[in-house]
């Protein structure tokens, strides 16, 4: 790295007002007040100064709102910045200004070099055309030239892997060859600056890996200044070398893309549960009713840190139950924990344990080699008994009550996954022998 | 780094001055230019038979019904012209100009969807569909000259081209620029609120009955609608063609300047209203 690098952008005091609500007589009359004030008054707008900060959740008492304000900050060349932040952070009106579909309402933004972005993969294809012309029509939406296009044709065909389809309409394609098509198109684009929007998570696995395969090329090659949406942390962690955190349309945090993650993860600490106090009806089976249930959970935790747990981590979880009917003995206890698609991804059951003669006990529950891979998770319990006669019988069943994350591949030196897609799988085996020879 | 400030190639603020554009990145996008012409002329009649033979159809049963009801019910002069000549011609560059308003005036509400994910020109979609619709016209004058042939060489009808003819595609570039800068103008107004669209259809429908299409001036050029119809702008061009092409009716130098005055002030301030609405339009559309 030399000292001095050149910027690639530069952003200076950029804020965005939008209005909320519906465009109709009310908005005429704004802006008519608005166009008498600042246009023949030559005064300031009257509505910027009553905009508020956003914050999604508040109702506020203007009805307008800055998605975006006082953001400055500078891109070097050849940086790779994750832009991060929960939903209406801003993220996306940021990718927007910088691709100029909209402009901002203050302030002002320098670039240097041909900028393209990718808020959408196929952008502007035409359903009627083939998959051949709408390489055409996309790339050069994209700003490539048609000599450009032409050099590369092979090459995006070959990378989409449509080429059997290449010369049928596009409205014949299944959806997930358009987005193919469409990223491949934009794979090929060279632009000085790169606008990604949230576009890898396409496709298969299959794809997904093709793409950001070609995603780490483009920023690591070739000194291309990327700015890069998501809300996958993997991928950012990856990518990126740099990192801005947005927050109700502020820049909150600007650091490195792993400095940068970890921060805005342990600011979601809020988001998983790792204690939950049952209520009667919330969480429970509705075919588990209050009569049966000789045994009824009243309290469930998990003692790991549940927004980074490691794949070699032990589980350790706590219950408190209540004993409902005297006369029980015994119980099986049962775990499940899902996936946010409720696919079950690991099950214990346990031996048949002896209910202590108190109104109300505790199990302790510790899960060696979950062997989950990165992504978030649910816990599920059940107490009940097996019966050789009829089977199982449960007493109480409780879902989602519990959640938890796991980030790292190993507990000691808290090795984050590297990018990881959802649809790779949810189990990291590491007990396998492997050997080279 | 004090040299910093000259460098940067793109500058995005929030107001631009009245009329700052950048010619020079439509022509960068000359490429995507005339793919969107050849998209807009191929995408028409994918998945027909005919093909481009459609573009005759319209045409062809417009003249045949003009005959009937205005020809032959209303009985309106066509200044000594056969009726299918007189009428085609009107149809020929009404239709043209309509289509071309037509297109420019939903430029922003047809193409919110690209124009929301990508920048490019937005001038370049309305000057590609102009563009274009020059190629269905051309249809409908092959058309034309089929007729024309066949009433000169069969028919024995005494008419024939003037040297003016020359000037045809000057009319053709003057209807197609104003319907764009008014296209352009209406679009503009309509992003935000969608009132004038409700207007402006019906508008459309009625301005045909204002231009020299069913019936000739020379019809009612001493009456008092003659004394408003010359305010048309367009007008006379349809006029003029009219002579050029047949050598009957009459060419003002005078009103064609007029038409082009018009012209040159609807375009530029279609082009600045243009200019304004398009950095912004994708948070009111």
């Amino acid at each position: 790295m030399t000292d001095i690098m050149s910027k690639a952008i530069s952003f200076e005091n950029v804020g965005k007002l939008y209005n909320l609500g519906v465009v109709g007589t009310g908005s005429f009359t704004n802006d008519l007040y608005r166009w008498w004030k600042t246009s023949v008054l030559n005064q300031e707008d009257p509505y910027l100064k009553v905009g508020e900060c956003n914050d999604r959740s508040k109702a506020g008492n203007s009805k307008y709102v800055w998605a975006l304000k006082d953001i400055s900050f500078d891109v070097e060349q050849g940086d790779v910045v994750g832009i991060i932040g929960k939903n209406g952070a801003g993220k996306s009106t940021l990718l927007k200004l910088l691709s100029r579909v909209t402009s901002p309402t203050i302030g002002s933004i320098k670039a240097k070099g041909r900028i393209a972005s990718l808020l959408e993969v196929g952008t502007g294809f035409h359903p009627e055309l083939t998959g051949r012309e709408n390489i055409y029509m996309n790339g050069a939406i994209l700003g490539m030239t048609k000599v450009e296009i032409k050099s590369k044709i092979d090459e995006i065909i070959d990378f989409s892997g449509c080429e059997r389809y290449i010369d049928t309409p596009v409205k014949r394609y299944s959806s997930g060859m358009m987005v193919r098509l469409g990223f491949a198109v934009a794979a090929h684009l060279e632009p000085e600056i790169l606008v990604v929007d949230e576009v890898l998570a396409v496709g298969d696995a299959e794809f997904q890996k093709k793409a950001i395969g070609k995603m780490k090329d483009v920023s690591k090659g070739e000194g291309r200044t990327v700015l890069f949406v998501s809300h996958n942390m993997a991928s950012v962690r990856t990518l990126c070398k740099s990192g801005i955190l947005l927050k109700d349309g502020v820049i909150d945090y600007t650091a490195t893309a792993d400095e940068c993650v970890d921060y805005y993860q342990s600011l979601n600490i809020s988001n998983f549960v790792s204690h939950c106090v049952l209520d009667d009806k919330l969480n429970r089976d509705e075919w588990v009713p209050k009569d049966t249930r000789n045994l009824e959970f009243i309290e469930a935790e998990m003692l790991n840190d549940v927004n980074a747990i490691a794949s070699d981590e032990e589980l350790r979880f706590h219950l408190k139950i209540r004993k409902n009917k005297f006369s029980v003995k015994f119980a099986n206890l049962g775990m499940h924990v899902v996936d946010s698609a409720d696919v079950c991804d690991v099950i214990y059951s346990s031996p048949i344990i002896d209910i202590p003669d108190k109104d109300v006990f505790y199990i302790s529950l510790k899960l060696k080699n979950h062997n989950l891979s990165v992504g978030n998770y649910f816990v599920n319990f059940s107490i009940g008994m097996k019966d050789v006669s009829s089977g199982i019988k449960n007493y109480d069943v409780i879902h989602n009550v519990l959640s938890f994350s796991v980030v790292y591949r190993d507990v000691l030196t808290k090795t984050p996954f590297v990018l990881w897609m959802k649809g790779w799988g949810n189990h990291y085996n590491k007990d396998a022998e492997i050997e080279v020879f | 780094m004090t040299n910093e400030e000259q460098k940067w190639t793109t500058v995005i603020e929030p107001r631009r001055s009245l009329f700052s554009i950048d010619f020079k990145e439509i022509w960068r996008y000359k490429d995507l230019y005339s793919i969107y012409v050849l998209r807009n002329i191929t995408t028409v009649y994918k998945q027909t038979v005919l093909g481009p033979l459609w573009f005759f159809v319209e045409p062809i049963f417009s003249t045949i019904m003009y005959m009937v009801v205005f020809g032959g019910i209303a009985g309106i002069s066509t200044d000594t012209l056969p009726q299918p000549i007189f009428y085609m011609s009107g149809i020929m560059l009404w239709n043209y100009f309509l289509q071309c308003f037509n297109a420019s005036s939903n430029v922003f509400v047809s193409n919110a969807g690209v124009f929301g994910k990508v920048y490019f020109p937005r001038l370049i979609v309305p000057l590609a569909t102009i563009t274009s619709n020059l190629f269905k016209m051309g249809i409908q004058l092959l058309l034309f000259i089929c007729v024309y042939l066949y009433f000169v060489i069969i028919k024995d009808t005494p008419i024939a081209p003037d040297w003016t003819l020359a000037l045809f595609p000057l009319y053709v570039i003057v209807l197609a620029l104003t319907a764009m800068s008014w296209g352009l103008l209406v679009s503009a107004l309509t992003t935000k609120y969608r009132d004038l669209r409700m207007f402006v259809g019906f508008v459309m429908g009625l301005y045909m009955y204002a231009t020299p299409i069913i019936y000739p001036m020379s019809v009612v050029k001493d009456s008092i609608y003659g004394s408003f119809l010359k305010y048309n702008p367009i007008a006379p061009f349809f006029e003029a063609f009219r002579y050029s092409a047949t050598g009957v009716g009459s060419i003002d130098w005078m009103w064609m300047a007029y038409g082009v005055v018009c012209l040159v002030v609807t375009l530029t301030v279609g082009l600045v209203v243009f200019n304004r609405v398009e950095k912004n339009f994708i948070d009111t559309v």
